[in-house]
């Protein structure tokens, strides 16, 4: 399976929207998959992001909007004639069939040759560690297994594209770890383009060159995972990836100090966690606010620490451990502070 | 299962031991007794040419019963489970309301239906399709039907039950590869289904081994089946003991069958 990126394909979805009688599953989806990357669609249960995956698939008809692969119409060809892979939720194995006669079945529906089957199957089976569980059957192996299967299954006839439905929900942390390395060795091997959804934020930003952020059916933000983190274009998207502090800021002034910010003068401020420091005293110049020290928590390298602001604001900071003075105890009057060119007006 | 769920079950074990189990046992004892002990009687029952025939000819309807029922709530079934709601509503008219008439009716709705001077064979003469009666009853042709008939109900329900249980997921999967809706059907979904399918056959071979009332009415004497020859040796030309090893025989060949195929499936689902 040396890397085949002349394979991969690119996907433009331009105006999709789908509908289930009154209630609007997507509504004006417009994006592009670029040739080989690795997208995650990425938002809580009910945005949207299943369906925009099955309508990528073929299996929704989209109700309005038309889809592109490399340039060509793709939006009324059924999911027999696309020849994408998927991996669902489940893994969707064949039961009654082996390993090695699972993987074989996209094969054969392509009346490949025996001798090209058998030499295929061998090879993805090595490539996917089955070696020795080539002929038992799903239930006789473990959930990473039988993910292991689904895996090699889909990728066995070298697909444009690959859809993947939450494939790693069941899977314990480890394994899931674990899988998500395997994930990405695939696709650098592979060259395919990956299309992955997911609602776990983290999974989100281990694996993908690009996050698309859904929400009520609507795409909130696409585009590389320290951009979403970093620059969230809205209030959704950077409460929904991460923690993020929120303060209300009036005339450039937060609770009656004169701060510095980007963009406009009032609105909601965002800082990340991390962004935020601490100080004993008022600080002389640059921007902070005063609070009391509610809670911290020791979390190795971090501390975690849990303010309210005089304004009744919570914060939540999130410090190295080396930076703090000892004897630092709940109750602490303490100020919060940042740097204005990290944080951003919501 | 604890104690008090043993108890609940007790009533029932008390009427199947009742009803069941000490009038077999006392077949049983016919069989070895009457006219005299020994076990000439299973002897007769395994070597008379008659009786053999019989049974050979019991065993050759079922056959054909249990594959044409079996085939047939097949389809129903995938229409059932698979369709739209009108589609489901009218399959779900046609196996529940035959299911609640009576075995005797049906029977002798059939032969209305059947006989020369029934329904069809007088419409088929009155529009000149043919000049004499198709003979459809009196025969094997007319009791397979009335059995068929009795039996989808039976098949339908195990095998609706399996299709309920394939992952839609999976036939998904199937056509995301570019499989064709007849080789998903034959090489994914038939073998999903298997288990139910099974089921299904063992239900209705057994039950069809032991029909008395449909052969009776639509054979009209002339495929007499093994319960059929059991009350004839009953009650028309006795021999009782003959009748009780028969009786035993056959209860002896369901208990293998059902043997047979649970450990089919245990072993299918164990895998």
């Amino acid at each position: 399976m040396a890397g085949s990126p002349g394979k991969a394909a690119e996907i433009d979805a331009t105006g999709i929207g789908k509908s289930f009688g009154t209630f609007k599953a997507l509504t004006d989806v417009t994006l592009t998959i670029a040739r080989g990357e690795f997208l995650t669609l990425l938002g809580p249960s009910g945005s949207g992001k299943t369906t925009f995956l099955m309508v990528l698939s073929g299996f929704e008809p989209p109700t309005t909007g038309r889809l592109m692969l490399d340039g060509r119409d793709m939006t009324d060809i059924p999911p027999e004639e696309r020849g994408f892979g998927m991996v669902f939720q489940g893994y969707a194995l064949f039961p009654h069939m082996t390993v090695e006669e699972n993987i074989a079945f996209p094969l054969k529906v392509q009346r490949r040759g025996r001798a090209e089957i058998q030499r295929r199957v061998a090879e993805i089976i090595e490539i996917v560690g089955l070696g020795e569980h080539r002929h038992k059957r799903p239930a006789g192996l473990s959930g990473g297994q039988q993910q292991r299967v689904a895996l090699a299954r889909a990728l066995a006839y070298e697909p444009p594209v690959m859809l993947f439905d939450e494939p790693f929900s069941a899977l314990d942390r480890n394994l899931r770890t674990q899988m998500q390395d395997e994930m990405r060795r695939l696709h650098r091997e592979t060259g395919t383009t990956f299309v992955f959804v997911t609602h776990d934020q983290e999974e989100a930003l281990t694996l993908s060159s690009r996050i698309a952020i859904f929400d009520a059916g609507r795409l909130q933000q696409i585009g590389p995972p320290r951009d979403i983190y970093e620059r969230p274009e809205n209030r959704f998207v950077a409460e929904f990836l991460g923690d993020i502090n929120v303060l209300p800021v009036v005339n450039s002034t937060l609770e009656g100090r004169a701060i510095t910010v980007n963009g406009k003068a009032s609105g909601d401020l965002a800082i990340r966690p991390e962004y935020m420091r601490i100080a004993l005293e008022a600080p002389a110049s640059g921007n902070a606010v005063a609070a009391r020290l509610r809670d911290l928590t020791y979390l190795g390298g971090v501390t975690r620490l849990n303010l309210r602001t005089e304004g009744g604001a919570e914060l939540v900071l999130s410090v190295p451990t080396a930076d703090l003075a000892d004897g630092l105890t709940p109750g602490t009057e303490i100020w919060a502070t940042w740097s204005s060119e990290r944080a951003f007006m919501l | 299962m604890t104690r008090r769920h043993m108890l609940l079950l007790g009533p029932l074990l008390l009427f199947l031991a009742a009803a069941y189990l000490i009038p077999f046992l006392g077949v049983m004892r016919w069989s070895v007794t009457l006219p005299e002990p020994g076990l000439h009687q299973y002897r007769a029952a395994l070597t008379d040419p008659l009786v053999q025939s019989v049974l050979i000819r019991t065993l050759r309807i079922c056959a054909m019963v249990t594959v044409i029922t079996v085939a047939a709530a097949y389809m129903l079934a995938l229409i059932w489970v698979r369709s739209g709601p009108v589609a489901r509503l009218l399959v779900e008219l046609c196996i529940l309301i035959p299911f609640w008439i009576s075995v005797l009716t049906r029977a002798f709705g059939w032969l209305a239906l059947l006989s020369n001077r029934g329904v069809i064979n007088t419409w088929l003469q009155q529009l000149g399709i043919i000049d004499w009666p198709l003979v459809m009853v009196r025969n094997e042709f007319g009791v397979v039907v009335g059995m068929v008939h009795f039996l989808i109900p039976f098949a339908v329900f195990p095998i609706a039950t399996a299709m309920r249980n394939v992952d839609e997921r999976v036939l998904m999967a199937a056509r995301s590869m570019g499989a064709s809706r007849t080789r998903i059907f034959w090489q994914l979904f038939v073998p999903m289904t298997r288990p139910g399918i099974m089921g299904a056959m063992l239900l209705v071979f057994v039950f069809s081994l032991g029909f008395f009332i449909t052969p009776a009415i639509l054979g009209g004497g002339r495929s007499v089946m093994v319960a059929e020859l059991i009350y004839l040796r009953l009650f028309q030309s006795p021999n009782w003991g003959l009748a009780a090893a028969m009786s035993v025989v056959l209860m002896a060949g369901v208990g293998v069958l059902i043997a047979l195929m649970l450990r089919q499936l245990g072993e299918r689902t164990a895998r």
